[in-house]
């Protein structure tokens, strides 16, 4: 089979199954493919060759019983992967071998999954561009110079470029969904606490989710099947009962009540995106949805709570990186000398700032004013939802205010940069399960996304919306392998 | 508001983060207008209002008082900028 | 005893100054494995051997509550007569330091899971009562060591993430006495209920003290100094009369004290500023999202409650009502667990009123010059009560006993089997007695015939001599008896 690259993971994981092709010729074809793709500069660390002879062992005793048998994956790297560098994007952790797997890698691992190798991503996933990283700018395969959207730039760009089947990102306000957007890719972000968080470098804790992206909503719904799982090694995971998604998909959404917010109407929006939604809730109708207009009065507050909360999170969680136990360490004289000097060549522009804002909003005397009140607001924010779901099962919304924008466009705008997260970041303070699939092109030709945002623990649901909506809307991404030479 | 120089100083000492002038004019500048759009929260009356605890709808489970890690000495180490065997090593701490 | 004897008060010039002092214990809570963690809490482990991923913050490691830590802060909380909280939530404390590798210390700071509740100290003049501000859970931080190279500090992160118990005392102790009284106090009740083994030496439990001083009669506040980390109680007291003393010259100076951190140099004697620490610090409290709040249900306290074994203060109460026991020996007998089960086992077999007496006396004495615990009494509890069977049915002497009692210090011999062996076995036989009796009349004639014409104290020394010739094992009863008819 000359295409194998192009297949979906259904259709790897059947010929597979099928013994018509082998964990080595699907996992080779995926290393080609990266080996010519260095162009896009989706990996951090490459895993190749160990990948090969994993896929060599997997042919030798094949288990097809399982979900993922011998198909090659690369993965963000933000998730710990034994004995494999893990670098969050960080230049503090460019030598940082962990000696243990991450909860979601090793579900994945246990389906029979290969890794091939580590994906980019904006350092410590604080960005919405990827160009955060430390190991430099991500292509989108959409066209040269393109942002992939952040912070799982590397992932949605691989999944979009086809050097892996699927992928896994992490999202803290968007992460998932953005680039998934940006790059024409489907992407979940589950309900917090699905997926365990243990072994994922974290940024903020209490938003921080892993999710799959792929190629089209039934692999991104195996995919989801696969790492959600009740892990006690992470407190706030959840332990409730979970769907085989995948077998349970149905395009079946008759009578489905979706919710339309009328706030997500911002100013300034594109008329394309508007446009895109309105075609959005024509293909929900085509589909038997019913849909309902609804209001979620605090969503303009939803980005002011959440540069508070996640910075304020993140200050702390990276105070971890002091030069001491692992990681980069620069020279100092004494022992806050060195602590200063490390922190401070080994993370980036965007992360140091971020740290300031967090360490400021918890400083004694603005504690009250920015903190306990953005967790008020938090409050606030997730009773509108809470309101809405008395009246309907489902949201639909854009992914993104825009589509995807060229590299070096926002880098001097924090402000604006962060605008590309007002419809997604409701979602993670809110703790639901958000779904972005590709919907249409604007008039650049770059894709467009919507998102189906659900009740917790209830992705069952949006996954069926957004596989029955596929259909209808029948997206066909526009990728000419530039980069290829 | 306005994040002042000294205040930059302060907070960057609190991160143990070193910032020079430049660097902390540059801070400044993005922190401003950062803090600009995030005084928007100030909109809202919350003063009788709970904040929120967690999205996790669940509460903390207890694990059971056993020793399950091992003496991982080694593997701790393995990753450390300088020790000698036995413990991490860092520059004299100045009282 | 008078009231102003024990109070602790300070004269400069005309002024007198009353010292008003807090206590912020930090006990060590008894578990097997830490309190986010699964490593081992054991003492006095090879370096960095007791350490695991989470406890040396690797990335992506999260935190995991041991059930039984807080179960041993409730029951705390309990020997406290505190409030539980059924809902408690669990703060990060950011800091940098070496031995700190998270960068923050999980504590608990606006809602912790035990609130205020008192102890009662027995002192001279009376009863005195202890407010308890309140009580939470924290991690230890690891060790930073700073004496084996001239240019490092090395890092053990053993004790990192070991459980801790802060409990706050309102500023109630006016005196090192009553903060030694307190600290025995907490540390008796905490071994008690076998939440905390009390061990100073071992670092299990430490304390900062705040002090201040004010003229006495007056009600308000003085500013106060915390002294951070001192590990024993002559060192606090030490550390509380340098403090309050200074604090007293900066007044009387018409200088002003500042609320500050200080540090008790043991080798000097004296506490110091650490001022350059304070300045950095601005701990930015906040929920961990890594944890939810801890909720416990009533059922959950009710079940620990029922577990709760008899506390020294009941104790105390039961040993004097059913066994009389003065105030003064029961707070004796209490003063720790080991000591009252002991002192309970040997009145099990024997009477209570020697029992006591020999514990308080010659037990404590003989331990005390070997230095030892009860726990490492060479005497078990069951030869002790042998022994006083043995004085109480008259087969061996006070005296006799004495002897016995020193050999049954070198190792845990039968006392019976000492008697035996050793030939030790009082003599009374009144036959017996008669010969030696008539023996040593025979011998001292003339002092016979003084004792007759009138000089009656010579008594004594008969009584001396037949001791003497019987090697003490005489009847001391018999013998008097005897004597005073053949005289």
């Amino acid at each position: 089979m000359s295409d194998i690259t192009k297949q979906t993971l259904s259709e790897l994981v059947n010929n597979i199954k099928k013994k018509k092709l082998s964990s080595s010729e699907v996992t080779k074809a995926f290393v080609d493919r990266s080996e010519k793709s260095k162009e896009l500069n989706t990996y951090i660390t490459e895993d190749f060759s160990n990948a090969l002879d994993k896929a060599k062992k997997f042919d030798a005793n094949p288990n097809l019983d399982l979900k993922l048998p011998g198909i090659p994956m690369a993965v963000k790297d933000l998730f710990c992967t034994a004995n494999l560098r893990t670098t969050a994007g960080s230049k503090i952790l460019n030598n940082f071998e962990p000696t243990y797997e991450s909860t979601v890698t090793q579900n994945i691992w246990n389906e029979g999954a290969i890794l091939i190798g580590k994906l980019n991503c904006d350092e410590f996933a604080m960005g919405s561009s990827n160009e955060t990283s430390f190991f430099g700018n991500v292509q989108n395969p959409i066209d040269k110079n393109l942002v992939p959207g952040g912070s799982s730039g590397g992932s949605s760009s691989a999944v979009a470029a086809q050097l892996t089947p699927i992928t896994i990102g992490t999202d803290t306000g968007g992460s998932i969904r953005q680039p998934a957007s940006f790059t024409g890719t489907v992407g979940l972000k589950p309900t917090y606490g699905s997926c365990s968080r243990y072994g994922i470098v974290a940024f903020a804790s209490s938003l921080d989710q892993a999710g799959p992206m792929a190629q089209n909503v039934k692999d991104c719904a195996l995919l989801q099947e696969v790492i959600s799982s009740y892990d006690q090694k992470d407190s706030t995971s959840i332990d409730f009962k979970r769907n085989q998604y995948s077998k349970e998909l149905t395009k079946n959404i008759k009578g489905k009540k979706i919710g339309i917010p009328k706030e997500y109407r911002v100013d300034g929006m594109p008329k394309e995106v508007d446009d895109l939604w309105q075609k959005g809730i024509e293909y929900a109708k085509d589909c038997g949805a019913e849909i309902i207009d609804i209001s979620l009065p605090h969503t303009n507050y939803a980005l002011p709570t959440y540069y508070i909360v996640a910075p304020a999170e993140a200050s702390s969680n990276l105070a971890r990186y002091d030069g001491v136990k692992y990681g980069f360490r620069a020279d100092g004289e004494n022992l806050i000398d060195m602590y200063e000097k490390t922190r401070s060549e080994g993370f980036g522009a965007e992360v140091q700032r971020r740290i300031m804002i967090g360490t400021y909003v918890l400083s004694s005397g603005y504690y009250d004013a920015y903190y306990l009140k953005a967790q008020k607001v938090r409050k606030l924010i997730k009773n509108d939802f809470d309101e809405a779901y008395k009246k309907v099962d489902a949201i639909l919304t854009p992914s993104t205010p825009s589509s995807a924008f060229k590299i070096g466009e926002k880098t001097n705008d924090p402000v604006s940069m962060y605008l590309n997260d007002i419809f997604t970041v409701p979602v993670n303070l809110a703790g639901l399960p958000g779904i972005s699939i590709p919907a249409g092109h604007d008039s650049k030709g770059y894709p467009l996304g919507l998102q189906i945002i659900g009740k917790v623990f209830d992705e069952q649901n949006i996954l069926n919306i957004a596989y029955a909506m596929e259909e209808k809307i029948n997206f066909k991404n526009k990728i000419s392998d530039w980069w290829i030479k | 508001m306005s994040i002042d120089l000294k205040t930059i100083k302060h907070i960057s000492k609190l991160s143990r983060i070193s910032v020079d002038e430049k660097k902390a004019e540059k801070l400044a500048s993005d922190l401003n207008s950062i803090f600009d759009f995030i005084e928007k929260l100030n909109e809202l009356k919350t003063e009788n209002l709970e904040p929120l605890t967690s999205v996790a709808e669940t509460t903390l489970k207890l694990r059971p008082d056993e020793v399950k890690s091992k003496n991982l000495r080694e593997q701790i180490i393995k990753n450390s900028p300088k020790d000698n065997e036995d413990y991490f090593v860092v520059p004299k701490v100045i009282e | 005893m008078s009231k102003e004897k024990s109070e602790y008060l300070i004269n400069r010039n005309d002024n007198q100054y009353e010292v008003v002092i807090g206590l912020e214990v930090h006990a060590q809570v008894l578990s097997q494995s830490k309190l986010f963690s699964t490593s081992a809490t054991k003492f006095g482990a090879e370096p960095n051997t007791q350490v695991s991923l989470v406890d040396a913050a690797f990335p992506g490691m999260l935190p995991v509550i041991n059930e039984f830590c807080v179960k041993q802060a409730i029951k705390t909380g309990i020997g406290l007569k505190a409030k539980i909280n059924k809902r408690s939530v669990f703060d990060r404390k950011n800091y940098f330091y070496a031995d700190l590798p998270q960068g923050y210390q999980i504590s608990q700071f606006k809602d912790p899971i035990v609130g205020e509740g008192k102890v009662i100290l027995d002192m001279p003049e009376g009863q005195k009562e202890v407010g308890i501000e309140r009580l939470h859970l924290e991690q230890d931080a690891g060790k930073s060591i700073h004496d084996l190279d001239p240019k490092n500090t090395f890092v053990d992160l053993n004790r990192s993430g070991v459980a801790l118990m802060e409990i706050v005392s309102k500023p109630d102790l006016r005196s090192p006495e009553e903060v030694n009284a307190y600290i025995k106090k907490l540390r008796s009740i905490m071994r008690y209920l076998g939440t905390c083994d009390g061990n100073m030496q071992e670092g299990s439990l430490r304390a900062d003290v705040n002090v201040s001083v004010r003229k006495k009669g007056t009600k308000d506040f003085g500013t106060r100094c915390e002294i951070k980390n001192v590990n024993s109680i002559k060192f606090m007291q030490m550390a509380i009369e340098y403090e309050a003393n200074r604090q007293v010259d900066l007044i009387e100076d018409g200088q002003s004290v500042d609320q500050e951190t200080r540090l008790f140099d043991t080798k000097k004697n004296e506490t110091r500023s650490m001022r350059s620490k304070e300045d950095a610090h601005d701990y930015r409290y906040f929920p961990d999202p890594d944890l939810l709040p801890l909720e416990v249900s009533d059922e959950f306290i009710d079940q620990l409650q029922s577990e709760i074994p008899e506390l020294p203060d009941e104790k105390k109460k039961r040993f004097i009502d059913q066994f009389k026991l003065t105030p003064y020996e029961a707070n004796i007998m209490v003063s720790d667990i080991e000591t009252s089960n002991y002192f309970e086992d040997v009145v099990k077999k024997s009477d209570v009123k020697l029992a006591t007496n020999w514990i308080i006396g010659e037990l404590f004495a003989a331990l005390n010059e070997k230095n030892l615990e009860i726990t490492g009494s060479p005497i078990s509890a069951g030869n002790l009560s042998k022994l006083i069977n043995l004085i109480k049915d008259g087969t061996i002497s006070g005296k006799i006993a004495k002897t016995v009692f020193e050999q049954m210090m070198e190792g845990d011999k039968d006392p019976k089997k000492i008697v035996e062996e050793k030939g030790l076995k009082q003599e009374s036989d009144p036959k017996a007695l008669e010969a030696l009796i008539d023996k040593v009349i025979d011998n001292n004639r003339d002092k016979a015939t003084e004792y007759k014409s009138g000089k009656v104290k010579l008594f004594g020394f008969f009584v001396g001599q037949v001791m003497k010739v019987s090697g003490g094992k005489a009847n001391p009863q018999l013998v008097n008896e005897i004597l005073k008819k053949k005289l």
